[in-house]
C-alpha cells in the first residue's frame, strides 16, 4: 500500500470516527451528549489498540476510553465475540471514571472476519443510586453497575439488561435511549469502515493500523527527544468536600519518554470526588499533549510515551470501592497542577491557573406537595474563566481542560421545570495582570413554579482561587448562597425550596504578569466593555479618575472602544 | 416564454458579473465593483450586455441578483452601529457562545469577537417559558424608558433577541413597535422573525448579523430598484438568497442576512447543472473570484444544504472558529483567497495570502490604480498564466512592471527574486484551498480522489489545475460562462419559498384534521408567493415533517407525498419516520414515541433539467495562437506553453499540458500534468496525462 493511501486511509478514519461522534449527537437523549457533547468515539484494531478517536469530544475521555477495548476482549473473551454483538459497561474503573458514564463497544466484521472495534462513551443524565453529586460514601451508593457484558448477542438485544436498567433509573427514557445512540453511533461507524475496507481492498486493518501507530510514535518522539532532559515538582491545594486536598506531582522529561507522578498526593477522600487512575491519567496526559505535542492525532501510540502514575489509595488513584461520580472536580484540576512543574522547565510556555474543573451542578427537581407537576432531572455545565497566557488574556467562560461545551439554557429549560434567570459574565472576576485572567459568570437557577429540587453542587475554587504566574493576581474565588442569603456548599446536595433561587458566581481564571505592565488601551477597553470596574481600573491598574471619566463618557456616546 | 430576455448579476469583491440571457443565447460581461455605490457597475454591465445583444433594457422581463456585499460585511465588520436588546441575565449570550475551545489542544487560542461590544448589549426585564407563556410581563415603559436611554448613542440598526421567543413573539413585538415610535428610522430585527428556531446562541447571532447589515443592504436594494428603472429596465428585481432559491427584493431589504453567501449559491446551482449535463454524481465545484474562494460538496447532482453555517472562520478555517447564522443553506467552506488577496510575510518569515484583499479599488498592484502591495493576481501576472494586454478581454491593462516591484519588495526581507516570491504566492495561496478542500471533505466524511471538479469564478481557472494536482483530483471541467458561473447559476435557480411552522405533536396526539388544515394553510402560503413571482410558470410543493423520538434534541426530515400530506395518518408518519431513521442510522429505538416539531411546505418552480452532453467527435489537434513562457509550480520552473483561444477550439479538439486556453473573461492554465478536450457544450474537459 502506498504512502498516500495510507494517508488518505488514516485521515478517513479519523473522519469516520468523527462521522460516528456526530451520529451519537444527532441521536442521544439526553442534553449532556446532544447538546454539550460530553461524549467520545473511536475505531481500535482487532487487538484493541486504538487507532483513531474523534475529534468531538472531550479529553477525560481520551486514555480512558482507549485503555477500555482490551477489558471488553479480556472479560467478553476472544471467541466469544460474534457478528451483530453490542458490549457494554459503566465500571469507573474499566471504563470512563463514574457510572454515569456508558461504554458501549461493537466488534466489527468484514465479510465473516472480526476486524477491529468502535467504542463510545456518553455521559447520561442519571444512574440511580443518590444522583449525580459528591454525597456518596461508596460507589455502590452511586448508582446501578453494569458489568463488562452484551447488550446485545448476535443482534438481540438484552431485554432483562433493559427492564433492570428501566427500573434502577430516574429518567429511564433518556438513559436507554442514549444506550441505543451509542450503539447506533457504532454501527454508523462501522458501515462506513467497510465502504472504505471494500474501496481500497483491505481484509483487515493490520498495514493501516501498524502505518498510524509507526507515524504516531515516530512523530511524538520526535517531539519528546527536543525537551530538555529535567525534572520539576508542583502542587496546588484545592478545596475537597470537607478538607483541603493536596495535589503534588513531580515530572521528568527522560528523552524517550515523560513520566508524571503523583506521590505526595491527598489519600483517599470519603465523598464521591475521588479519581481512579484511568482519568487522572488522560487529563495529565492531555494537559503535556497541549504543551508539547499539540499536533499528533491521539491514538495508542502517541499516548504511550507519556507515563504517568499515582500511589494507589491517593485520590488520584483511588481503588474499588471509593466513590467516584464528581472525579472530574480533581481530574480538571490535574492540568493545572501539572503545569505548575511544567512552568520550571519550560517557562513562557503555559498559562495561569484558571478555573479548573467545569462548574456543573444537578438539580432533583420535583413538584411540592399537593401540587401536579413534573419530575426531573437536569445537569447544566458552565464554565469559569480560563488562566491567562505568556501574552494572552484568559478566555471568559470557557472550559479549560474540558472540551465540553454548555448546554442553550432554552435546552436546558425544555429538558425539566428549571428556570435559569441568568447566565452572564461576571465582570472584575479575571484575576488583574499583564494578561487578564478570563471572566466567570453570573447565574441564577430556579424551578417553575409549583416545584421545588435537591441542588448538587460540583464547584471548587470556593476556598483555593485560581493562583496569578510571573506576578499575576488571583481569579475571584466561587461563591453560592441562595437569594434570601442562606450560604450553600461548594458541594454536595442541598434542598432549596419552592420560589427560591440558588446564585452562583463562578470563578475568574488568574492573571498573568503585573497588572502593572498592562497596556492602558486593554483597560480603557475592559472598563468600557465593563469587564472591570472603575473601581478596579483605578485601583487594580492605576487609571486616573480623569481617565475613567472619559472612557464612561464615550460609552454614553454610544462610542466602541 | 419564447425568447424571455433574463438578467443575472452577481456582484463579488472585486468584480460584477453580468448575464443577458435572450432565449437560448447568453452574452455576458465583467465589470469592476464599484464600493460607493454598487449599482453603479450593475447598470453599466446591463448597458454593455443589451448593446451586445441588440436589445434595449426595457426588453428585460426578470432580474436576479446575488450579492457578496452581505458575507464581506460581516467578514470585514463593517455593518452598522447596531444595539441589542436581549433579556434580563443573558446580555452576553453572544459572546460566551458556547463557552468552549474549537481547537482542544492550542493553549493560546484565541476566540472570535462578538459583532456587537458589550456596551451595545442591553437588557430588559421579560421572560417567556417553554410553553411559549409570559412569566415575566414585559412593561411598555421599561421599553420607552430604554429606547430613551440609548437615543444620544445614535444607533442605526437595533436586533431583538429575547429567550424562548421563537415561541412567542409578542416582547419582541412590543419593543419593535416602542423603537418605531421612539426612532422611527431605526431598522429593528427580532429573532422571532429572522431565525424562528430554539437555541439562543444561534438565533441571537443571527437576528445581530441580520441587523448589523440591514441599514447597508436595504438602501442598496431600494437605490438599485431606483436605478434599474431610471435606466429602463423596470421589471420585478429579485435576489437569490443562500438556500439556492429567489425571493423578493422586500423580503430580501428586510432579511438582508439571507443573502449571505447569495453569489457562492448561485455558483452551486450552476456547477449542479453542469453535473447534470454530465451525469457525475460526485462533484467538488471550485469558485474563485477576487477575494474569496468557495468550496462546495454536490453530490448526485444536488448542492449539500444545512440549516446552520458558520461564516468568517478565523482558525484555519476550522469548525466553531466563525460565527454560526441559522438560516436555510448551500453548505459549503469559505476562505479569504482570491486574485485580490494580499500577500505579506509574517514575523516567523513565511508567506501568507489573505484573508486581506485589494478588491477593485485600489486592486492588486498591476491595476495601477495604487496598490503598492502584491495581491495573488500580480503573482498570476508574474508566473505568465495572465496576458497583461488581454485581461477582461482588454479592458483592464495590467503593468506587469508594478507586479515585479511589489513581489520583489515582499521578497526582499526573504531574499527571493521577484519570480521566486511570485511562486511562493501562488503555491501558499493554493495550498491555503487544497487544506480548505480537504477539511471540508473531510467534515463530510469524503474523500475528494473521486470526485470531479467544476471550477467557476474568474481566478478559479488560473488556479485549479494546480489545485487537482493537490488533491488528486483526476477529473476537472471548466464549463463555459465559467468566469460569471454565479450570475448563470441566478437563471438556473428556481423561484422557491418555503413556509415553515413549530408546532410540537406527538404521535399519540396526532391530529389529522389539524395536520390537514395547517398544511392546506402553509401550502396555500408558499404556493401564493411563488405564484406572485412566477405567475406563468408550474408549481410544484413538497412537504417535509421534522421528526425525532420525543426527547431527543435534533430532527431529521420526513418527506411527504402529495397524498399522504392531503390525507395525514399517524401511522404512516411514524412508518416514514422509522424508515428514515433506521436508513441513517442503522436501527431504530425500541418503545420511544416519535414526534414532529417543524412543518415543512417548499413551493418551487421546476428546476430546468439540462440536456446531457453529445457524445464527444474523435480528437482533433488545435491550432495555437502563440506561446509564454508559463511556470509550473509541480515541476519548479518555466515551461513554454501553447497559447489556445478558447472561441476556436471545436468540440473533440485536444490540447497537451502546458497550455494556456484564453478567453475574454478568464484563462485556463492547463499544467504539464494535465490534458485539455473541448466538449461539444464549449466546456473544457481537462484529465490526467495518461503517457
Amino acid at each position: 500500500m502506498s504512502t498516500v493511501a495510507n494517508q488518505v486511509m488514516w485521515n478517513r478514519l479519523i473522519s469516520i470516527v468523527e462521522e460516528q461522534a456526530q451520529a451519537l449527537v444527532r441521536t442521544a437523549f439526553s442534553t449532556s451528549v446532544r447538546e454539550a457533547g460530553d461524549l467520545s468515539a473511536g475505531v481500535y484494531n482487532a487487538d484493541g489498540v486504538m487507532l483513531a478517536q474523534a475529534v468531538t469530544g472531550t479529553p477525560g475521555h481520551v486514555n480512558a476510553m482507549a485503555d477500555a477495548v482490551p477489558h471488553f476482549i479480556r472479560r467478553i473473551g476472544a471467541d466469544n465475540i460474534h457478528e451483530g454483538d453490542i458490549y457494554i459497561t459503566n465500571d469507573p474503573w474499566e471504563g470512563t471514571g463514574h457510572l454515569h458514564d456508558i461504554t458501549v463497544v461493537t466488534p466489527s466484521f468484514y465479510r465473516g472476519k472480526h476486524v477491529g472495534f468502535f467504542a463510545c462513551t456518553a455521559h447520561v443524565v442519571d444512574i440511580g443510586g443518590r444522583g449525580f453529586g459528591a454525597d456518596a460514601a461508596s460507589v455502590y451508593e452511586e448508582g446501578i453497575y453494569i458489568p463488562i457484558m452484551k447488550f446485545a448477542a448476535r443482534g438481540k438485544v438484552d431485554q432483562t439488561l433493559i427492564n433492570m436498567l428501566r427500573g434502577n433509573v430516574r429518567e429511564p427514557d433518556q438513559v436507554i435511549g442514549d444506550i441505543y445512540a451509542l450503539a447506533t453511533c457504532n454501527e454508523v461507524g462501522q458501515r462506513r469502515l467497510i465502504d472504505m475496507m471494500t474501496e481500497f481492498s483491505l481484509s483487515d486493518l493490520n498495514g493501516i493500523g501498524d502505518f498510524i501507530l509507526d507515524h504516531s510514535r515516530r512523530a511524538t518522539l520526535a517531539q519528546i527527544a527536543e525537551l530538555p532532559a529535567a525534572s520539576a515538582q508542583g502542587g496546588m491545594t484545592i478545596d475537597g468536600f470537607d478538607a483541603p486536598i493536596d495535589l503534588r506531582v513531580s515530572l521528568s522529561f527522560a528523552g524517550d519518554h515523560i513520566s508524571c507522578d503523583f506521590a505526595g498526593t491527598s489519600g483517599v477522600d470519603k465523598k464521591g470526588i475521588n479519581v481512579p487512575m484511568v482519568y487522572t491519567k488522560a487529563y495529565a496526559c492531555y494537559a503535556l499533549k497541549c504543551a508539547i505535542a499539540p499536533e499528533i492525532p491521539n491514538n495508542a501510540a502517541s499516548l504511550a510515551p507519556f507515563q504517568i502514575t499515582a500511589p494507589e489509595g491517593s485520590i488520584v488513584n483511588a481503588p474499588h470501592p471509593a466513590p467516584v461520580a464528581l472525579r472530574h472536580v480533581i481530574g480538571h484540576m490535574i492540568p493545572d497542577t501539572v503545569y505548575d512543574a511544567l512552568d520550571k522547565i519550560l517557562p513562557a510556555t503555559v498559562p495561569a491557573e484558571g478555573a479548573g474543573c467545569l462548574c456543573n451542578f444537578q438539580l432533583s427537581l420535583r413538584p411540592t406537595a399537593g401540587n401536579t407537576g413534573t419530575r426531573a432531572e437536569v445537569l447544566a455545565f458552565n464554565s469559569g474563566g480560563a488562566g491567562a497566557r505568556p501574552t494572552l488574556d484568559g478566555l471568559s467562560a470557557t472550559a479549560f481542560p474540558s472540551g465540553v461545551m454548555t448546554m442553550p439554557v432554552e435546552a436546558t429549560e425544555h429538558s425539566g421545570p428549571v428556570i435559569i434567570w441568568r447566565k452572564e459574565l461576571r465582570p472584575d472576576s479575571g484575576g488583574a495582570g499583564q494578561f487578564r485572567g478570563g471572566l466567570g459568570q453570573y447565574m441564577e437557577v430556579g424551578a417553575v413554579a409549583g416545584h421545588e429540587f435537591d441542588f448538587s453542587a460540583m464547584f471548587d475554587r470556593v476556598n483555593h482561587p485560581a493562583r496569578g504566574r510571573q506576578g499575576g493576581e488571583a481569579g475571584a474565588p466561587t461563591t453560592i448562597a441562595r437569594d434570601d442569603g442562606t450560604q450553600m456548599r461548594g458541594k454536595g446536595k442541598q434542598f432549596v425550596p419552592e420560589g427560591a433561587r440558588v446564585l452562583l458566581g463562578l470563578p475568574g481564571g488568574a492573571g498573568y504578569g503585573p497588572a502593572e505592565a498592562r497596556d492602558p488601551a486593554s483597560v480603557k477597553r475592559d472598563l468600557a466593555r465593563g469587564y472591570i470596574s472603575a473601581q478596579s481600573a483605578v485601583a487594580d491598574y492605576g487609571l486616573d479618575a480623569d481617565q475613567v471619566d472619559a472612557v464612561l463618557a464615550a460609552v454614553a456616546r454610544g462610542e466602541a472602544i | 416564454m419564447q425568447d424571455q430576455v433574463r438578467l443575472g448579476v452577481d456582484i463579488g469583491g472585486t468584480f460584477t458579473d453580468v448575464v443577458l440571457e435572450v432565449g437560448s443565447a447568453q452574452f455576458s460581461t465583467k465589470v469592476l465593483t464599484t464600493y460607493a455605490a454598487p449599482e453603479d457597475a450593475i447598470i453599466d454591465g446591463m448597458q454593455q450586455v443589451c448593446e451586445n445583444a441588440g436589445v434595449t433594457p426595457e426588453a428585460i422581463s426578470q432580474i436576479i441578483h446575488g450579492t457578496t456585499l452581505a458575507t464581506n460585511a460581516l467578514i470585514e465588520r463593517r455593518g452598522a452601529k447596531t444595539a441589542l436588546i436581549t433579556t434580563q441575565g443573558f446580555r452576553d449570550v453572544i459572546e460566551m457562545r458556547t463557552e468552549s475551545r474549537f481547537e482542544q489542544y492550542d493553549l493560546n487560542l484565541t476566540l472570535p469577537e462578538p459583532l456587537l461590544p458589550r456596551q451595545h448589549r442591553f437588557t430588559l426585564e421579560e421572560r417567556m417559558n417553554v410553553a411559549g407563556d409570559p412569566l415575566l410581563p414585559l412593561s411598555r415603559d421599561a421599553v420607552e424608558a430604554l429606547v430613551d436611554s440609548i437615543v444620544p448613542m445614535g444607533f442605526e440598526s437595533i436586533a431583538v433577541g429575547f429567550l424562548h421567543s421563537y415561541l412567542n413573539d409578542s416582547h419582541e413585538k412590543l419593543v419593535r413597535e416602542v423603537i418605531a415610535a421612539r426612532l422611527p428610522d431605526t431598522m429593528v430585527s427580532i429573532s422571532s422573525e429572522v431565525s424562528p428556531q430554539m437555541r439562543e446562541y444561534e438565533r441571537f447571532n443571527t437576528t445581530v448579523a441580520n441587523a448589523y447589515i440591514k441599514p447597508l443592504m436595504k438602501s442598496y436594494l431600494l437605490r438599485l430598484k431606483g436605478r434599474l428603472a431610471a435606466a429602463g429596465a423596470a421589471c420585478p428585481v429579485f435576489l437569490m438568497h443562500s438556500g439556492g432559491g429567489i425571493i423578493s427584493l422586500e423580503s430580501a431589504a428586510e432579511f438582508p442576512v439571507r443573502l449571505v453567501e447569495s453569489g457562492p449559491a448561485g455558483g452551486a446551482v450552476f456547477a449542479a447543472n453542469i453535473a447534470a449535463r454530465y451525469g457525475l454524481d460526485k462533484v467538488v465545484s471550485f469558485d474563485m473570484g477576487g477575494t474569496t474562494a468557495k468550496i462546495c460538496l454536490i453530490k448526485d447532482q444536488t448542492p449539500k444544504t444545512a440549516r446552520v453555517f458558520e461564516v468568517a472562520r478565523t482558525y484555519r478555517f476550522k469548525k466553531g472558529s466563525g460565527m454560526p447564522i441559522s438560516i436555510p443553506v448551500i453548505d459549503m467552506v469559505e476562505i479569504g483567497a482570491g486574485g485580490g488577496s494580499i500577500a505579506h510575510v509574517d514575523a516567523l518569515s513565511q508567506i501568507r495570502v489573505g484573508p486581506e484583499s485589494a478588491g477593485s479599488e485600489p486592486g492588486p498592484a498591476c491595476y495601477g490604480r495604487g496598490g503598492q502591495r502584491p495581491a495573488v493576481t500580480d503573482a498570476d501576472l508574474a508566473l505568465g498564466k495572465l496576458d497583461p494586454e488581454n485581461f477582461a478581454g482588454g479592458r483592464i491593462p495590467l503593468d506587469p512592471g508594478a507586479s515585479e516591484q511589489a513581489l520583489a519588495e515582499l521578497g526582499r526581507t526573504l531574499e527571493m527574486d521577484a519570480t521566486t516570491a511570485a511562486y511562493g504566492v501562488a503555491e501558499v495561496v493554493d495550498e491555503n484551498m487544497a487544506n480548505a478542500a480537504r477539511v471540508h471533505a473531510v467534515e463530510n466524511g469524503e474523500d475528494l480522489a473521486d470526485y470531479t471538479m467544476i471550477a467557476f469564478g474568474g481566478a478559479a481557472p488560473l488556479h485549479a489545475g494546480r489545485l487537482c494536482e493537490k488533491l488528486c483530483v483526476k477529473r476537472l471541467l471548466v464549463p463555459k460562462g465559467a468566469g460569471v458561473g454565479s450570475a448563470i447559476g441566478f437563471l438556473r435557480a428556481p423561484f422557491s419559498f418555503e413556509a415553515t411552522r413549530s408546532v410540537y405533536m406527538r404521535m399519540s396526539q396526532f391530529d389529522a384534521e389539524k395536520v390537514q388544515s395547517l398544511l392546506a394553510e402553509m401550502t396555500e402560503e408558499a404556493t401564493a408567493f411563488v405564484q406572485n413571482c412566477a405567475p406563468d410558470q408550474p408549481i410544484h410543493a413538497q412537504t417535509r415533517v421534522y421528526m425525532r423520538y420525543a426527547g431527543q434534541g435534533w430532527e431529521i426530515p420526513v418527506r411527504l407525498s402529495a397524498d399522504q400530506a392531503k390525507s395525514p395518518n399517524a401511522d404512516i408518519f411514524t412508518d416514514l419516520f422509522e424508515q428514515a431513521y433506521e436508513g441513517l442510522f442503522g436501527r431504530t429505538v425500541a418503545g420511544m414515541e416519535p414526534e414532529i416539531t417543524v412543518w415543512a411546505v417548499n413551493a418551487t418552480t421546476q428546476i430546468h433539467t439540462p440536456e446531457p452532453v453529445g457524445d464527444l467527435p474523435p480528437q482533433l489537434a488545435a491550432v495555437s495562437v502563440g506561446e509564454r513562457a508559463l511556470f509550473d509550480p509541480a515541476i519548479g520552473a518555466y515551461v513554454t506553453a501553447q497559447i489556445y483561444a478558447r472561441d476556436s477550439l471545436v468540440p473533440g479538439a485536444c490540447v497537451a499540458g502546458p497550455a494556456l486556453i484564453v478567453e475574454d473573461e478568464t484563462t485556463i492554465v492547463v499544467p504539464s500534468s494535465r490534458r485539455a478536450r473541448a466538449q461539444p457544450d464549449g466546456t473544457i474537459d481537462i484529465s490526467e496525462e495518461t503517457r
